[in-house]
């Protein structure tokens, strides 16, 4: 069972990543039984029948957009979001606009290419699970890595943790009067 | 200028304390080679040629005094004792140890300086214009929105992991000197037919490997919601930009791929949801950051100084330096002076660290205390008294920074090239000498007039050659360097992308070939005609004819 950060805290995560071998149709999988996230395209051959199931989420590919399940959104367990490479950076507005948009408020997982440098950026668009590859980062290392969701914490923008930019949070100081 | 608050300054904290830790845990082997290059290129760290290259943010080209001394601090206890000022309005350090990057960073903060993505795919530093808020032909100040702007992208969670690099260039007067045309984003500021102020905006130009003038994507965006507008531009990009090619990975690719009105049209779908949301500006904060930008405490003086006249009269030097590098002010009895960072023999944007501390005692004594970097790598002191400018030159032809040749030949724009850069195919610096040496009569120079020369040593652009009226690009042919020569090309308001004239000649030839395109501007020029217009009147044919056939009668050229 890979660890993942839930909401700040390490936990133990138990759903079961599907995930496609290439060039096998992923719409045609085989869904094992239990918590299971699935990819977009299995979701959207069989959504009624894993709709009622109660425990199939969603995973997105980061080139896949929320777009596709806009009709869904109430009716799927979790959703996650792949990062294939941490540099891909589509997933980001995956999330944001999964959040923000789109209504989702369920758990919001980061899988594949997640690193604790961006752990914060993450968490602000909307990610609440930040699940590193497994090995990635061993429990002393994912505990030290605890520090990075707080890297930034008065950020400038609006997000989806910080739904008013710093401009309409807080008071700021202009120019000092000289005496 | 713009001065932090308690949070400007605890996020510029955070991000030292961040960037300590993960320079700790690549030296430790916890964080890889992969993993560590966006995280330090975000940090403005490259690895180069001989050491690290590392690259400092001056957002929209101002420096305080105190700034220019820390710089000059740094420089001395950790580089050789010298900085190199870049196209893009950043200051650049060569020869920095890897581990004492995070320390200069810490530096920096003190004197409110960072390093925060001047590198890598996310958006990088706020360039405008360098006579802002002192130019007479200034319709609306770009500085506060240059700021508002940067704030809202810095350490934006979305958008730090583009495509490609994305650069925003603001511009707020009759004449663009920002160059926003070949910017991912040029904002130009300008008020609508009721005096509302807001924003042409340009897309989906740059330079680089496929050079492209920016289009209009919006006549007029009002000011509330340039930060909501940029956004959906940022969305649509980051979202649809293409991450298989790096080639083909900046805006303007996409931009030209689905046209310009399929990618306004897309960009205002993702808008029309975004508008007025959260991020749509208020009075209050445009007020609170344009208030760091108002005048200084400008004294009345009369337009006329008896004695700068005097000067100017008896002393030809002086007279050249204020024909070439002093420009008119809005105030009546200043003057803007540039400082000229292309002396011949020293590479062109380099300045020592005793120049800087200098140049912060002149900024201190002469301009209130602060100074501004150019694009075309000088400095700017903007606010002097023209009965002080007599003074400030005698100090700087002292210091080595009062070469009078802004705007001409010998100003030229340059890229580290192959003497630094990892990237580059070819040397950039030496062409640059030899130009510069080989131009070295003033008259001559002065008879040339305006002219622009930018030198790149590879397809990245740095020296943004596809602008300069006369470009040249590093070019490797089986391990030699060759040079690619443009003409045509310019910055401003008539942003043009250059031609090339033919195939690549050696780097021995290249001050012979830019004396064959002066000679053949001098013999077709009309009275009072640029290089540039004498370039747009006859075309590329006359000079072309005229390079190779000197070429050819004794010296070889390369096959292309």
């Amino acid at each position: 069972m890979s660890k993942s950060i839930k909401n700040g805290r390490i936990v133990n995560d138990d759903w079961q990543i599907l995930t496609v071998a290439e060039g096998e149709d992923a719409a045609g999988i085989s869904i094992p039984a239990g918590r299971v996230i699935v990819p977009l395209a299995a979701w959207l051959s069989r959504r009624d029948e894993l709709a009622a199931r109660g425990d199939v989420g969603v995973w997105f590919a980061s080139h896949e957009g929320p777009e596709a399940l806009e009709a869904d959104i109430g009716r799927v367990a979790v959703i996650a979001v792949n990062f294939p490479k941490f540099v891909d950076g589509r997933g980001y507005s995956t999330a944001a606009l999964l959040r923000t948009r789109y209504g989702y408020s369920g758990q919001l997982i980061a899988f594949g290419d997640v690193l604790r440098d961006q752990f914060n950026y993450l968490m602000r668009c909307g990610f609440d699970t930040l699940r590193p590859r497994e090995g990635r980062y061993d429990d002393a290392q994912l505990d030290a890595a605890l520090t990075s969701l707080a890297d930034f914490t008065e950020p400038y923008q609006a997000s989806v943790v910080h739904p008013q930019p710093l401009f309409r949070r807080v008071a700021r100081a202009g120019v000092q009067v000289k005496a | 200028m713009y001065r932090y608050d308690a949070y400007d300054q605890k996020l510029v904290d955070e991000r030292v304390a961040q960037f300590r830790d993960q320079m700790r845990r690549h030296l430790a082997g916890e964080l890889s080679d992969d993993e560590f290059r966006p995280v330090r290129l975000q940090n403005g760290l490259y690895i180069q040629r001989h050491a690290p290259m590392f690259r400092i943010s001056i957002p929209y080209g101002h420096l305080a005094s105190r700034q220019l001394r820390k710089l000059a601090d740094l420089a001395r206890t950790y580089d050789k004792g010298y900085v190199h000022f870049t196209t893009r309005q950043n200051v650049q350090f060569n020869w920095s140890p890897l581990e004492v990057i995070p320390e200069m960073c810490a530096e920096l903060a003190k004197v409110e300086m960072h390093s925060i993505q001047t590198s890598g795919n996310c958006i990088r530093n706020f360039t405008s214009d360098p006579f802002a808020g002192v130019a007479g032909d200034e319709l609306i100040d770009p500085r506060p929105w240059a700021e508002i702007l940067r704030q809202w992208a810095t350490f934006h969670p979305e958008f730090a992991y583009l495509p490609r690099k994305f650069k925003i260039a603001v511009n707020g007067a009759k004449e663009d000197r920002a160059v926003i045309q070949v910017h991912d984003i040029g904002l130009d500021l300008k008020k609508n037919e009721t005096g509302e102020i807001g924003f042409r905006v340009l897309v989906g130009g740059g330079l680089g490997r496929t050079p492209i003038i920016g289009r209009e994507i919006e006549a007029f965006v009002p000011w509330q919601h340039i930060i909501t507008y940029c956004e959906a531009i940022l969305r649509v990009y980051n979202r649809y930009g293409r991450r298989d090619n790096s080639f083909k990975a900046r805006i303007k690719i996409l931009v030209s791929a689905l046209g310009i009105e399929e990618f306004r049209w897309q960009v205002r779908e993702e808008w029309a949801h975004v508008k007025d949301g959260p991020n749509t500006l208020t009075v209050e904060e445009v007020h609170r950051v344009a208030d760091f930008f108002d005048d200084p405490a400008y004294e009345n003086l009369p337009v006329d100084d008896v004695a700068y006249h005097h000067h100017i009269a008896e002393d030809l030097a002086f007279a050249s330096w204020v024909k070439r590098n002093v420009r008119a002010h809005k105030k009546p009895g200043y003057a803007s002076v540039t400082l000229s960072l292309k002396k011949p023999g020293v590479a062109p944007g380099d300045i020592t660290s005793d120049q800087l501390d200098l140049v912060a005692d002149w900024a201190d004594r002469f301009s209130f205390g602060e100074a501004r970097v150019t694009h075309e790598q000088n400095l700017v002191l903007a606010d002097v008294k023209k009965s002080e400018l007599y003074t400030l030159w005698q100090l700087a032809r002292k210091a080595g920074l009062a070469t009078p040749n802004i705007g001409l030949l010998t100003d030229i724009i340059c890229c580290p090239g192959g003497d630094f850069c990892s990237l580059a195919n070819a040397k950039s610096i030496p062409i640059a000498a030899a130009i510069q040496e080989r131009f070295d009569d003033l008259d001559y120079l002065h008879d040339v007039g305006n002219i622009e020369i930018n030198i790149s040593g590879c397809m990245n652009a740095c020296g943004h050659h596809h602008v300069g009226n006369i470009g040249i690009l590093g070019v490797d042919k089986n391990g030699e360097e060759w040079y690619q020569v443009t003409i045509g090309g310019s910055q401003g308001n008539d942003a043009a992308i250059g031609k090339v004239i033919g195939p690549s000649v050696a780097r021995a030839d290249m001050p012979d070939v830019i004396a064959s395109l002066i000679e053949t501007y001098i013999d077709e020029r009309h009275e009072d005609e640029l290089f540039i217009d004498t370039v747009r009147r006859i075309g590329l044919e006359p000079f072309k004819t005229r390079v190779y056939a000197d070429r050819q009668t004794h010296r070889k050229v390369a096959n292309v």
